[in-house]
């Protein structure tokens, strides 16, 4: 079924996508911000597509996909070996723009599922709202909005939705530190509670680690399934 | 003549029927809602970041505590988004044990839900009847993993454990006499198996009287009935599902339309309303419960039969037991890597989604190859129906607010994250 849905969208949109591609059983196309909103009308629109349902609208920062961390300046970084091969391709940056605005549709009539994907530059990243087309769009793009900084264009409401009154930063973003840049406390001196730079340090307990082998690892599936032991 | 203007009044989020932290800013016109605004996010824990700073199993943990009310099926969305990323597919009886806690869980969820959603319109006392039934499945829940709770019980390529072969038994204490031991003890001489039957004989009996209780009541219908109606167009719309979109007489339901697990091998209906108001939403989750109770009764009695592995052989993803660790180098190091390092899930990204008893709990799960994941992104039923919360309301008396936060079965551990 996947196969027959990405050759229904390359009929119905033919140049208009700049990727469509399958893969684990899904079905992912890639528009430009300047179609986006053509392509979703139709979306759900289209007899043969009726996207009805808007589930989920994310953002992807790429900012440092694909990079390890080893960010042990003291620790052993020499001495023995980390099992791990220097690849030059690990640590590329990102090459395209860096967010990545992900629309998962849902079919209940047809009983499908496509996500939408849509790249955003870095600097005020910018989107057509698709709050006309499915009104769920409403909260996921204030989401969106707090959490990754993307601005949605025609939204009635874009408002901060998860984050603190008054909040200051886009959270979820890869150059946000995970232990955030302020702490609040209550000042028994002045009665009231204060925000304070914080005072923690960040620390990694576990490293990201990527290994690149030549030959994908080979998952075991159940006995009865037809695996093998391990 | 005085002059009437409308006032906003500020509902929680420190009101019991905020149902933990909602904050509602309401715009009243006399009694009567003109504008809803929920404020949420006060239990926003950054669950998607945090996960993105951990390797992937110690991240299961977080899933229970996301919609705290029912933890396995927050668990079995994201195990299963990574099973598909990494392509295997755990045992048969892991797929069955799965598919029995997550409809023991749909329970535990439904009783809660009908439990504080009575309290919330008057009616006392089947909070005190449903919160019996779910101190008997948390027992399961304890049986089987430790926790009452947060259970972490389901790991990629199966089930952390077996289940076990008897249930832990009340001793003589200062609090239990003797004689009160015994009749506690009374349903739990066999294995965890025969105690869930045990419990599902006579569960449908509990059903009829919570039904006793509300079904037909006066006082229930009124404060339900017609309150909140949503069409089935608008449903689609504003991105329901699960039994707010059922209620709305939507036939959709995951566990039948995109069977995941074991689910196309098990026999049960989904209930529809009609009208999609608070009574039906209320009818519909009735009949779940039952449902919920056939499908587990079908996972005893395959599970009584069917002996066999609960976790894949693999130990690249599941650690070797604590046996074979002693005397075996090669599983040592498989369990020192696996708990140092983790796995790593081939480049790509899925979507999972499984039929949680409030909706579609869904994991968009972006991996680069590393042992962390790069992006988790929780897709929460709860966020889409208290979105529609305004539309909801709108035109409703303020007690009507109570009821149609009630009928959302709002948890905000799932929609704060």
């Amino acid at each position: 079924m996947p196969e027959a849905l990405k050759q229904q969208l390359n009929d119905v949109f033919t140049d208009a996508l700049i990727a469509n591609e399958e893969a684990l059983g899904e079905v992912t196309i890639e528009v430009s911000k300047e179609n986006l909103l053509d392509v979703c009308r139709k979306l759900r629109d289209h007899d043969e597509l009726a996207f009805e349902q808007l589930i989920d609208l994310t953002v992807v920062d790429y900012k440092t996909y694909g990079q390890d961390e080893w960010a042990t300046t003291e620790a052993t970084g020499v001495g023995f070996s980390r099992g791990r091969e220097e690849s030059q391709a690990v640590n590329q940056p990102w090459q395209r723009e860096r967010f990545a605005v992900v629309y998962h549709l849902l079919s209940i009539s047809l009983n499908q599922r496509l996500r939408v994907k849509c790249f955003v530059e870095e600097n005020r990243p910018t989107l057509p709202s698709v709050i006309n087309i499915w009104a769920s769009a409403n909260w996921y793009e204030r989401e969106a909005f707090d959490l990754f900084g993307v601005l949605f264009t025609g939204h009635p409401d874009l408002r901060r939705i998860l984050t603190d009154y008054g909040f200051v930063g886009h959270p979820f973003r890869k150059d946000f530190p995970l232990i955030g840049n302020v702490e609040l406390r209550f000042d028994a001196k002045q009665n009231r509670c204060i925000y304070e730079p914080v005072s923690i340090e960040p620390r990694v307990l576990v490293p990201r680690v990527i290994r690149k082998h030549k030959e994908q690892t080979v998952y075991v599936a159940a006995p009865e399934q037809g695996g093998r032991d391990a | 003549m005085p002059e009437i203007r409308n006032y906003t009044i500020n509902f929680g989020p420190q009101h019991p029927a905020a149902h933990g932290v909602l904050r509602l800013i309401l715009e009243m016109d006399g009694e009567t809602v003109v504008r809803a605004d929920p404020h949420v996010g006060l239990l926003h824990r950054a669950t998607e970041k945090l996960a993105e700073s951990k390797p992937y199993n110690q991240s299961i943990g977080y899933m229970d505590r996301l919609d705290y009310v029912s933890m396995m099926s927050n668990e079995h969305a994201y195990v299963m988004a990574i099973e598909k990323l990494m392509g295997i597919t755990p045992p048969k009886r892991a797929q069955y044990i799965r598919v029995m806690f997550a409809e023991i869980t749909r329970i535990l969820n439904h009783l809660m839900w009908l439990g504080a959603h009575g309290l919330d319109i008057g009616a006392m006392t089947v909070f005190l009847y449903t919160f019996r039934e779910r101190e008997a499945l948390m027992d399961a829940y304890e049986a089987v993993s430790g926790a009452r709770m947060h259970a972490t019980y389901f790991r990629p390529g199966g089930v952390y454990r077996d289940l076990p072969d008897s249930m832990p038994q009340y001793k003589e204490s200062p609090f239990t006499d003797k004689k009160k031991a015994e009749e506690l003890n009374a349903d739990r001489q066999g294995s965890l198996l025969d105690y869930l039957w045990d419990f599902t004989e006579r569960f449908p009996g509990c059903i009829d009287d919570y039904e006793g209780l509300l079904t037909d009541n006066r006082i229930w219908k009124q404060r339900t009935v017609g309150v909140g109606v949503v069409p089935a167009e608008r449903a689609l719309q504003l991105g329901f599902s699960g039994p707010m979109l059922r209620g709305s007489g939507v036939a959709w339901d995951l566990r039948k339309k995109q069977p995941y697990e074991v689910y196309d091998e098990l026999e049960f209906d989904i209930p529809l309303g009609k009208t999609g108001d608070c009574y039906d939403r209320y009818l519909v989750r009735i009949e779940e419960m039952r449902q919920s109770n056939h499908i587990i009764r079908q996972c005893i009695e395959w599970l009584r039969k069917n002996p066999g592995p609960v976790m894949l052989d693999n130990h690249k993803v599941t650690p070797p037991n604590r046996e074979t660790m002693k005397d075996d180098m090669e599983a040592l190091i498989h369990h020192f890597k696996l708990f140092t390092e983790g796995y790593c899930v081939p480049e790509g990204e899925a979507y999972s989604a499984v039929e949680h008893p409030k909706g579609e709990f869904g994991i968009y799960l972006v991996s680069d190859g590393a042992n962390k994941p790069y992006r988790v992104k929780i897709r929460a039923a709860g966020f889409a129906h208290l979105a529609a919360m305004n539309e909801m309301v709108k035109g409703h008396m303020l007690a009507d607010v109570v009821a149609v936060i009630g009928t959302q079965d709002i948890v905000f551990g799932e929609i704060d994250r």
